[in-house]
C-alpha cells in the first residue's frame, strides 16, 4: 500500500518541510477555520448543557393544572364562578387516564401567590404556604441545603413538619443558625423544619420565599376539608403532554359543570412547550455553527488548494525535472494530493489544540453556568470526528485541482521555464 | 542502441506551422559519444527532446534498444525515461531543496529502488563524479561544474542506456567546461552511450562523432578524432 510507503512521506516532509514558512502560511487558513467551527460547536454544546442544567430536576413531560373562574354560563351557573377542585379529582383523573405517570395534588394557603406570614421568635417572614405530596419532588426537583424533603410517613401521620426555603430561612434564622428541629409558627400552628432547600433561579414555580409541609397535615391545620388547589403532573414517556393536558380538561369540565367552550376556567401550564423550544433553539444553534464552520472550513481548505496551485506553478521546474527523472503522472499527482491532506490534517490538529484550549479557559471563566447557560463548553468525538474527516475529504477533492495542474504542464514544457 | 528513421516535427504557431525536422535518419551504436551541432533554431534540442521522450515526433520511426518507441502516454513514457535514459540539462535542474544526494538518489527512488540501497549507489555516484565529500551540500553551496556533476551523477545513477547532455557546458567557463567533459568521456570510456548537444566547436572535438544539423536535416555526419579533454584540466 503506497500510503505506508516510507519514501512517499519522507519526500512529503521534506517537500513541506524545506518551505516552512509558506507550509505555515498555507495552513493559517484551515487553522482559523478549525478554531472558529471547535469553538462555535463547544460554545453551542455549552450553551446546551447549560440549558439541560437550568432545566435539571423539572420533568420536562410536565403539565400544571389548576383552577380559575369560569367565563362562559352553563347549566344554570352564571359565568365568574370560581372553579375549585376536590382531592378525589386526583384520583378520578390517574385512573381515567393511564397516561398520567405521578399526579401530586398542592393545596396553598391564602389565594395563589399570595404571602402568608410566618413566625419564629418574633421574627417574620411573607411566604406562600403549600401542602404538597412527596411525589411534587419527581415535578420539580428541590435542591436540598440542608436536612431531607417531605417523605410518605409524613403523609401518612400528618406529621406537623416543614420545608422552607433559603429565603424564608434568611428571614427567620439567622446567619449559619441551625434551622433543622427549629419551629416555625403559620396561622398559630407550630411546624417543626426537616429541611432547607435552595430554589432554582432560572425555574421558579413555587415563588422566592416557599414553606412545605405535608398535605394531610395541611388539611387538619388549616382546615381545608377536601379541597385542592392545583395539581402538578407528568406524563408517561412517548406521550404528548397536550393529550393528557386536553383528557383532562375534558374530564374536570364535565365534572364541574364547564362549558365546554370555557377556556379559562382551569388554568394549565405545558411545561414541555419551553423544553421544545429550547431544545429547538439550540438544534438550531448547533446545526448553524455547523453550517457556518463547515463553510469557513471549506474556505481554508480552498486557501490550500489556492496556495498549492502557486506551489505547482512555483515547482513548474522541479516537477518537470521528476518527471524527465520518470516520475509518472500518478505519483506527481499523489504526492501533491498527499501534500495538501497532511496540510490540512495538521493545520485542523493545530486548530482543534488551540480552540479546545480556549474552550477550556472559557469553561473555567464562566463555565459554572451560575450566571447564564454556559456550561462545559466542549466538542464531542463524533463531532469532531465528522468535522475532521469532512474537512480531509474536502482537501482530497480540493488538492486534485493543483494535482491536475501539476501533470497537465508537459516536461518539456516545464523544463523549458526559467 | 538508437535508430530512427525520416523523423519529422513541426510546430503550430497560430495558423502557420513551423517544419522543425525534415526526416531526419540517425544511427548511434553503443558505447558511441555522439555531438549533434547546430546554430540556434536548427532542431537540435527538438531531436534531443524527442530522443529523450519529453516530446513526440509527428511522423518516424524511433527504435531505442530494439523498443520501439511511439504512441507513449505519459506513464509509459515517465517509465520509458526512467528506465532507458539519463538528462543533463544546460542549467543542471537540481532540486534547490534537496542535498547532492538526495538529487542523486532521486530516480532510484521513482525506480522504486529501497532507500537503503538508493543512498549507498547515490553515494557511490557521488564518489565517481569526486564529490562525496559535498553529498550533504544543497546545490546553493556548490559551484556550477560541482553542480553539473551532480547533475552527471544523477543521470548516471538510474543506469540508463543512453545519457542525453542538452548544453552541458553551456552555463559553465571554459575551464569547468573541460572538467565536465573530462568526465563524460571517462563515462563513455565505461562503455556508456552519450549524446551531447552542444554548439561548440571544442566541445563538439572532445566527442568522437560530429552530427551537424541545419534547418532540420542533418547536413554533415562525421567521425573524428577525439580530444581527450584531460590535457586542459
Amino acid at each position: 500500500m503506497w500510503l505506508f510507503d516510507k519514501d512517499l512521506w519522507v519526500e512529503i516532509f521534506h517537500t513541506l518541510g524545506k518551505n516552512m514558512f509558506r507550509t505555515f502560511l498555507t495552513m493559517l487558513g484551515v487553522i482559523f477555520a478549525m478554531i472558529i467551527l471547535i469553538l462555535l460547536l463547544g460554545s453551542a454544546n455549552g450553551m446546551s448543557n447549560g440549558f439541560d442544567k437550568v432545566f435539571a430536576g423539572t420533568a420536562s413531560n410536565s403539565l400544571f393544572v389548576w383552577g380559575q373562574s369560569t367565563s362562559e354560563p352553563y347549566k344554570g351557573f352564571e359565568r365568574g364562578r370560581r372553579i375549585r377542585y376536590k382531592i378525589e379529582d386526583a384520583e378520578i383523573l390517574k385512573k381515567q387516564i393511564p397516561e398520567i405517570e405521578v399526579l401530586a395534588p398542592r393545596i396553598e394557603l391564602g389565594s395563589h401567590r399570595q404571602t402568608v406570614t410566618v413566625y419564629r421568635e418574633g421574627r417574620t417572614s411573607g411566604s406562600s404556604v403549600y401542602g404538597d405530596y412527596p411525589e411534587i419532588d419527581n415535578i420539580t426537583k428541590k435542591k436540598l441545603v440542608e436536612g431531607r424533603f417531605l417523605n410518605k410517613t409524613d403523609i401518612e401521620d400528618s406529621k406537623k413538619i416543614c420545608v422552607i426555603g433559603e429565603e424564608t430561612y434568611k428571614l427567620l434564622f439567622d446567619k449559619g443558625e441551625n434551622a433543622i428541629g427549629s419551629d416555625i409558627r403559620i396561622n398559630g400552628v407550630f411546624f417543626s423544619v426537616v429541611g432547607v432547600y435552595k430554589p432554582n433561579n432560572n425555574i421558579n414555580i413555587d415563588g422566592e420565599n416557599a414553606v412545605f409541609i405535608p398535605f394531610t397535615t395541611f388539611q387538619k391545620a388549616f382546615n381545608t376539608g377536601d379541597r385542592m388547589g392545583w395539581m402538578a403532573i407528568s406524563v408517561e414517556p412517548n406521550t404528548k403532554v397536550p393529550v393528557v393536558e386536553n383528557k383532562i380538561k375534558k374530564i374536570l369540565k364535565t365534572k364541574y359543570d364547564i362549558h365546554p367552550d370555557d377556556e379559562r376556567a382551569i388554568g394549565s401550564f405545558d411545561m414541555s412547550e419551553i423544553f421544545n423550544n429550547i431544545s429547538a433553539f439550540t438544534g438550531v444553534l448547533k446545526g448553524f455553527s455547523f453550517f457556518v464552520g463547515i463553510f469557513t472550513l471549506l474556505a481554508g481548505v480552498i486557501a490550500i488548494s489556492n496556495i498549492l496551485l502557486i506551489t505547482v506553478k512555483e515547482r513548474t521546474k522541479e516537477i518537470g525535472v521528476r518527471r524527465a527523472l520518470g516520475a509518472t503522472p500518478r505519483t506527481v499527482k499523489r504526492q501533491i494530493i498527499v501534500e495538501a491532506i497532511v496540510l490540512t490534517a495538521f493545520a485542523g490538529l493545530i486548530g482543534f489544540a488551540i480552540s479546545v484550549g480556549i474552550l477550556a479557559i472559557l469553561n473555567s471563566l464562566w463555565g459554572s453556568g451560575e450566571d447564564f447557560p454556559f456550561v462545559n463548553p466542549m466538542v464531542s468525538i463524533p463531532q469532531f470526528g465528522i468535522s475532521f474527516l469532512l474537512m480531509v475529504s474536502l482537501s482530497v477533492l480540493i488538492g486534485l485541482i493543483p494535482a491536475n495542474k501539476a501533470v497537465k504542464v508537459r516536461p518539456i514544457e516545464a523544463l523549458r521555464e526559467e | 542502441m538508437i535508430e530512427i528513421k525520416d523523423l519529422h516535427k513541426s510546430y503550430k504557431m497560430g495558423s502557420n506551422s513551423l517544419h522543425v525536422l525534415k526526416g531526419i535518419n540517425f544511427t548511434a551504436e553503443a558505447g558511441e559519444l555522439v555531438a549533434i551541432m547546430g546554430s540556434s533554431g536548427s532542431g537540435k534540442s527538438t531531436l534531443l527532446n524527442i530522443l529523450g521522450m519529453l516530446d513526440g515526433a509527428d511522423s518516424g520511426e524511433y527504435i531505442l534498444d530494439g523498443v520501439p518507441i511511439k504512441d507513449l502516454t505519459e506513464t509509459k513514457a515517465a517509465q520509458y525515461r526512467n528506465k532507458f535514459l539519463g538528462f543533463v540539462f544546460q542549467s543542471f535542474n537540481l532540486i534547490n531543496y534537496k542535498s547532492a544526494l538526495e538529487n542523486v538518489a532521486l530516480p532510484l527512488y521513482y525506480q522504486k529502488v529501497a532507500r537503503k540501497e538508493r543512498q549507498e549507489k547515490a553515494l557511490n555516484y557521488l564518489d565517481r563524479v569526486g564529490l562525496k565529500e559535498w553529498a550533504t551540500h544543497l546545490p546553493s553551496e556548490l559551484s556550477g561544474g560541482q553542480k553539473q556533476r551532480v547533475a552527471i551523477a544523477r543521470a548516471m545513477a538510474a543506469e540508463p542506456k543512453v545519457l542525453l547532455a542538452d548544453e552541458p557546458t553551456g552555463a559553465l567557463d571554459s575551464k569547468t567546461s573541460y572538467e565536465v567533459m573530462d568526465l563524460i568521456q571517462k563515462i563513455n570510456d565505461d562503455g556508456n552511450t552519450i549524446l551531447v548537444v552542444t554548439h561548440e566547436e571544442d566541445i563538439a572535438h572532445m566527442c568522437k562523432r560530429i552530427v551537424h544539423l541545419k534547418d532540420g536535416v542533418i547536413v554533415e555526419d562525421k567521425k573524428i578524432e577525439q580530444v581527450r579533454a584531460e590535457q586542459y584540466v
